[in-house]
């Protein structure tokens, strides 16, 4: 059975953006399910209609096989949802802030003590929590926040950007907390993230939201091998002149396509053979005049699978979302 | 589950939570327990001639004022009720307790109570005072009860608005402003200070229809021991107020639930 099921859902806000404009997809139970996408794609729009608190346009969505429209109350009974920033109390201690949300979950009393205890110790809360949150780190809010999102046994959890604004260690260790908890609970897990290693590391199946749309989906192994090809990255010598390299790497045969990034001065080239590629590449750079600081060769990412789909970089996308970084962090 | 069961479940501890945060938040904790005995000794003073005059009925100003102030205490700390509102809106915590299936009456219900209950202990601290500073109530105590039925109610009443609009405004700089606006004409435009028999005219008339003048007057008369025939209607209006207001709130709940 599928956890959650979304069905050519819509949303336009009331000052006219469209922020989903027809998005499919379904998370089978038990998995986890990754929405990627750059600032304004329309992430937590589409978590906050899965979590009953906003309403779709049109097209419909089921969680744990209830309509979110129509039956609200079953879907908030059978959901977990841990907000795009921390929202924990913070004149409260972790504990109290633990125990209100399962009390209004409906744990039982004997159950919750219990409960709390557990979570709090392996979110590595023990020491902390009859503390206020108020002088919690935010990788500590973090945890209890996602504690909090799992203390009533949920069946699908919704976690929209779980790690953003976190330092890697941090990030790290919450990635480990929900690698344990997909692996211990039976539980469905549909995670946003504008972070392509997050999603490829977590995530079963992911689907790549743009501007409302999704331009790609399936798994991120089976995704990066639907692109042809191997991504070479080039440093000059004379950073100055790496447009010019761009046109003539343009003119091989073996290169699908190349584009420069101004910011780190690298060139980004897609060639149909990685292996044979580099040396022809490297050699038409030099008869040009341009000499081969350095060459990498990879594998492509999940980058280059937005890239390919949409024509251009998650950082680009996010600008021309015009509203930068704290887009709708709590619209 | 019944809705009555879920409210009576989510009642308590949306309730404790907001106890918790008044005992935890110093200032507010001191302010709430210093500002009513500032008040009644300032005001006591400042009026005191006043009460000599032939139109107050009270043995001294101090004891026409005592019900006055405990209403003008319940109006001030809960019209501010709502900034509460708009505190864990913008923490996102309405948010996270709205995808859960917690009683939705519980949520804004537990404010309310809250809200009388703080007025209720600051009405006794006044009443308190009062009397250590020579203060006897005629009615004895069926007039306490009246001073601290007033000044719940009325808590109460502006609880419920100052929650509604708070989720209508959802700015805390806007709250404030409309707050700071509303209430204290309210407060001015009644006999709280002073009675009815000195104000003009034309404010004496409007205010019959002001809600802290039926607070004042209803607790007035029961801490005078006049009975029922002297505040069964104001103590009508304001029961009716109040059931007022806490429609209108849910009302804009129920509006702020369906803003996207
Ligand atoms: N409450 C709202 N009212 C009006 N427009 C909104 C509202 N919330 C979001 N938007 C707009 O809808 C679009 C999608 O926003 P959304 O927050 O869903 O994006 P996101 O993918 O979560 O972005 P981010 O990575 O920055 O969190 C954006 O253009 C945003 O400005
Ligand atoms: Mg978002």
């Amino acid at each position: 059975m599928n956890a959650v099921e979304v069905r050519d859902l819509a949303k336009t806000y009331r000052n006219g953006v469209e922020a989903l404009r027809g998005i499919s997809f379904e998370a089978g139970s038990g998995s986890v399910f990754g929405l990627l996408g750059p600032n304004g794609a329309g992430k937590t729009t589409a978590v906050r209609i899965l979590c009953t608190l906003s309403s779709p346009t049109s097209g419909s969505a089921r969680v744990a096989g209830h309509d979110v429209v129509r039956e609200r109350r079953r879907v908030q009974e059978n959901i977990g949802y841990v907000a795009q920033g921390s929202t924990v109390d913070p004149e409260a201690t972790g504990r109290e802030n633990l125990m209100l949300q399962g009390r209004l979950q409906r744990v039982s009393r004997d159950a919750l003590d219990e409960r709390a205890d557990r979570l709090l110790a392996s979110f590595g809360l023990t020491e902390a929590a009859d503390r206020r949150v108020q002088g919690y780190s935010g990788g500590m809010k973090r945890k209890l926040d996602l504690a909090m999102g799992v203390v009533h046994g949920p069946r699908v959890l919704f976690l929209d950007e779980p790690t953003t604004g976190l330092d890697p260690e941090a990030r790290r260790s919450v990635w480990r907390e929900l690698t344990r908890l997909t692996r211990e609970e039976e539980l469905t897990v549909l995670l946003t993230t504008h972070y392509m290693e997050e999603a490829d590391l977590l995530s079963g199946r992911v689907a790549i939201l743009d501007a409302g749309r999704i331009v790609a989906r399936g798994s991120p192994d089976g995704l990066k091998s639907d692109i042809r090809g191997d991504r070479v990255t080039v440093e000059l010598e004379d950073e100055d002149r790496t447009e010019e390299a761009g046109t003539v790497l343009r003119g091989l045969d073996s290169v699908v396509d190349a584009a420069t990034d101004p910011e780190s001065g690298l060139l980004h080239a897609h060639v149909t053979h990685g292996a044979r590629a580099v040396p022809d590449l490297v050699a038409a750079l030099e008869r040009s005049g341009l000499t081969v600081a350095e060459v990498a060769l990879s594998r492509p990412t999940l980058e280059d699978v937005y890239l390919e789909a949409t024509g251009q970089t998650f950082e680009e996308a996010a600008e021309a979302a015009g509203d930068g970084e704290d887009a709708g962090v709590r619209a | 589950m019944s809705r009555l069961l879920r409210f009576a479940r989510d009642l308590g501890p949306l309730y404790l939570r907001e106890v918790r945060y008044s005992l935890r938040i110093r200032a507010y904790l001191v302010m709430s327990i210093v500002q009513p005995i500032l008040w009644l000794i300032l005001f006591g003073q400042l009026f005191g001639a006043v009460g000599r005059l032939p139109e107050f009925e009270d043995a001294t100003y101090l004891a026409f004022l005592t019900p006055g102030l405990a209403v003008m205490t319940a109006s001030w700390s809960s019209a501010y009720a709502g900034m509460g509102v708009i505190r864990d809106l913008d923490r996102g915590i309405f948010d996270r307790l709205l995808a859960t299936p917690v009683s939705r009456t519980a949520l804004i219900g537990a404010r309310g109570l809250h809200s009388a209950t703080v007025v209720m202990l600051q009405a006794l601290i006044i009443l308190g005072t009062a009397f250590a500073l020579g203060v006897r109530p005629p009615g004895g105590l069926e007039g306490v009860a009246a001073v601290l039925a007033a000044a719940a109610l009325l808590g109460a009443a502006f609880g419920g608005a100052s929650t509604g609009l708070a989720l209508v405004v959802r700015k805390e700089e806007t709250m404030l402003a409309l707050t700071n606006f509303l209430v204290l004409p309210l407060l001015f435009l009644s006999s709280l200070l002073i009675t009815r028999e000195l104000m003009p005219e034309w404010m004496a008339r409007m205010a019959a229809f002001n809600p802290v003048d039926w607070a004042v007057t209803f607790g007035r008369a029961g801490f005078r021991g006049q009975g029922w025939s002297a505040y069964g209607t104001e103590l009508l209006l304001l029961a009716l107020f109040a059931a007022t207001c806490w429609i209108l709130a849910g009302r804009s709940f129920a509006r702020f639930r369906r803003r996207e």
